[in-house]
């Protein structure tokens, strides 16, 4: 008699991943692996010299960073330590507030947006944005997804539904809402109403995709989802992830940033940042020895 | 546990205060209400909406004066409407803290506040003396100057109540500033900035001071905007000032029919904003 080990598989209920500390995740290349890697990715965005000042404080003291076409990266550091800032730079959406400004150079496959020529709502089209509290706008799930679509192509009614559905899908959120697409997109819940808002940056087809902490305000379900989300869009965007939660900076990013008051510490694959950080204080911080 | 006595004690005594005052305030309401109810209903027949104004001792209505005030009312909106959700859009989406924006808001605030009878004499200086006579046009222009700062002020609070969240997600996507407002802010405040409009049509209904001066009144069945026109609240003053039972009667029931009416836009517009909490 043969006993068949099978899988326990459950559709419906993702399995809960065990939280780990960095050190004793799964296998992850090595650091020559990982290097090789970064040298095949290409540099998307190339970061010179910024500074930020909100009205005379100096909020980024000189950050130079490159973050490379479909990877991640991830923004750690202490709250009040720039990245945010940094990420609000990317697609200048700082400019809807007077007394903030940015200088030095931020260069999008070669070009410098901060440049004032350079037309904000056609950078914004072509970098989404996801923001830590869902934002969906007040108007039905399809028009929460189609808004963005709307703005920049002229598709006829079925092309649109198609964009919509595919939007939907890449967020892993079609089969939940594909019955009441119609209804308003306040009365999904919180992780459904954040993978709406990432379905409705998907659905633009942006070249980079930045996220300001996706997940802090979602439970581990919806932060999972999300996880696996980045993972799979990484292979056609460009991703920048702001996040508190060291977890995930090492398991969902390819490179990890650490900022320390305004400044870029140390910047590296997460497979070195998480196991041999150069700067002590990275070491401090990831962790959790900081003070 | 001294202390807790004495905290139970204090909170007994201001919850009752503020309980009195409450009851006092709700029983004069409905002094007035019941007053007017008892008073106006049986002004309220066929002819109070079907007959203008009478002489004294013959049988007549307020049709003309209905007419009259709201021809006026829906005038001052269709002006005042707009005029006061693009200020109040701009002080609360463009204005970016300017000087401008600062003036603009002082001046209407000063506006909201500013006594109706000078809003009336005003606008009797600019049109009245310089159109030689009264009209319902001078009428409906000195309503319209009381209604736009109530707009103003409610619209700009009503967008201002939008999460910036919600613009930065609209503005990250290329939207242009003016589709932002359009077609997200406005989406968000529609109840807030309709229940405004509302609020000031109830308020320049029952305005009196403002028409005596303007619209002045008109016995006669009139729908000449160029010529004096009657409205509810001046024939109310006139008609129950007067020593004609008859006048006093109808007067009542005019005094009834803006009450109704006011007491029905100020509930409507609770609706409005109930239903906009609803639906989040």
């Amino acid at each position: 008699m043969t006993y068949e080990i099978q899988p326990i598989e459950t559709s419906a209920s993702p399995r809960p991943r065990l939280i780990q500390m960095p050190a004793v995740e799964p296998p992850k290349p090595t650091v020559a692996q990982a290097k090789e890697a970064a040298d095949q990715a290409q540099a998307k965005v190339e970061i010179k010299d910024l500074r930020f000042y909100y009205k005379a404080y100096e909020a980024l003291k000189g950050i130079n960073l490159t973050l490379h076409d479909k990877r991640v990266t991830a923004f750690i550091g202490p709250s009040g330590c720039g990245k945010s800032t940094l990420l609000r730079v990317l697609n200048r959406i700082y400019e809807l507030y007077p007394d903030q400004r940015a200088t030095g150079e931020v260069l999008v496959d070669g070009q410098d947006i901060l440049d004032p020529r350079q037309d904000l709502n056609l950078l914004r089209a072509r970098i989404g944005m996801v923001f830590q509290k869902p934002t969906p706008f007040p108007m039905s799930i399809y028009d929460n997804v189609a808004f963005g679509v709307r703005l920049y192509e002229r598709l006829g009614p079925r092309r649109l539904d198609e964009r919509v559905e595919e939007a939907l899908r890449r967020a892993a959120l079609w089969d939940e809402v594909k019955d009441k697409l119609r209804e308003s997109g306040l009365s999904l819940s919180g992780g459904q109403q954040q993978r709406l808002c990432i379905a409705r940056a998907v659905a633009v087809k942006p070249e980079i995709l930045l996220l300001d902490e996706p997940a802090s305000a979602l439970d581990p379900i919806s932060t999972q989802r999300i996880e696996e989300l980045i993972a799979d869009l990484k292979s056609d965007y460009c991703i920048v992830i702001v996040t508190h939660n060291m977890q995930q900076a090492a398991r969902s990013s390819d490179y990890t940033a650490f900022m320390y008051l305004g400044q870029m510490i140390e910047f590296d694959t997460t497979e070195t940042i998480f196991t041999h950080p150069k700067e002590r204080q990275t070491e401090d911080y990831i962790t959790g020895r900081f003070g | 546990m001294n202390i807790y006595a004495r905290r139970r004690a204090t909170n007994f005594a201001i919850l009752s205060l503020s309980l009195l005052a409450t009851a006092a305030g709700l029983l004069v309401l409905f002094l007035i209400l019941w007053s007017l109810l008892r008073h106006g209903v049986p002004a309220l027949s066929l002819a109070f909406f079907s007959q203008s104004t009478p002489a004294p001792g013959n049988v007549g209505g307020m049709i003309n004066a209905i007419y009259g005030s709201a021809v006026m009312t829906v005038v001052a909106t269709l002006v005042g409407a707009p005029v006061g959700i693009l200020t109040g859009t701009y002080l609360a989406e463009f204005s970016r803290g300017s000087h401008l924006a600062q003036v603009v808001r002082f001046i209407n605030d000063i506006l909201l506040s500013a006594p109706s009878i000078v809003v009336g004499l005003f606008v009797y200086e600019v049109m009245v003396v310089r159109m030689g006579h009264f009209s319902a046009w001078a009428g409906a222009a000195s309503l319209t100057i009381i209604f736009v700062p109530v707009v103003v002020r409610t619209t700009e609070n009503m967008l201002v109540l939008v999460p910036a969240s919600l613009r930065e997600a609209a503005v990250a996507l290329g939207a242009p500033r003016w589709k932002v407002v359009v077609m997200v802010v406005y989406r968000a405040a529609v109840q807030g900035v309709l229940t405004g409009v509302i609020l000031a049509v109830a308020r320049v209904a029952g305005e009196s001071a403002p028409l005596l001066f303007t619209a002045l009144n008109n016995q006669f069945w009139s729908t000449d905007m160029n010529a004096p026109m009657a409205n509810l609240p001046v024939v109310i003053f006139q008609f129950a000032l007067s020593p004609y039972a008859d006048w006093q009667l109808l007067a009542w029931g005019g005094a009834l029919l803006i009450t109704l009416t006011i007491l029905g836009l100020n509930i409507f517009a609770r609706l409005m904003a109930s239903w906009s909490s609803f639906s989040k």
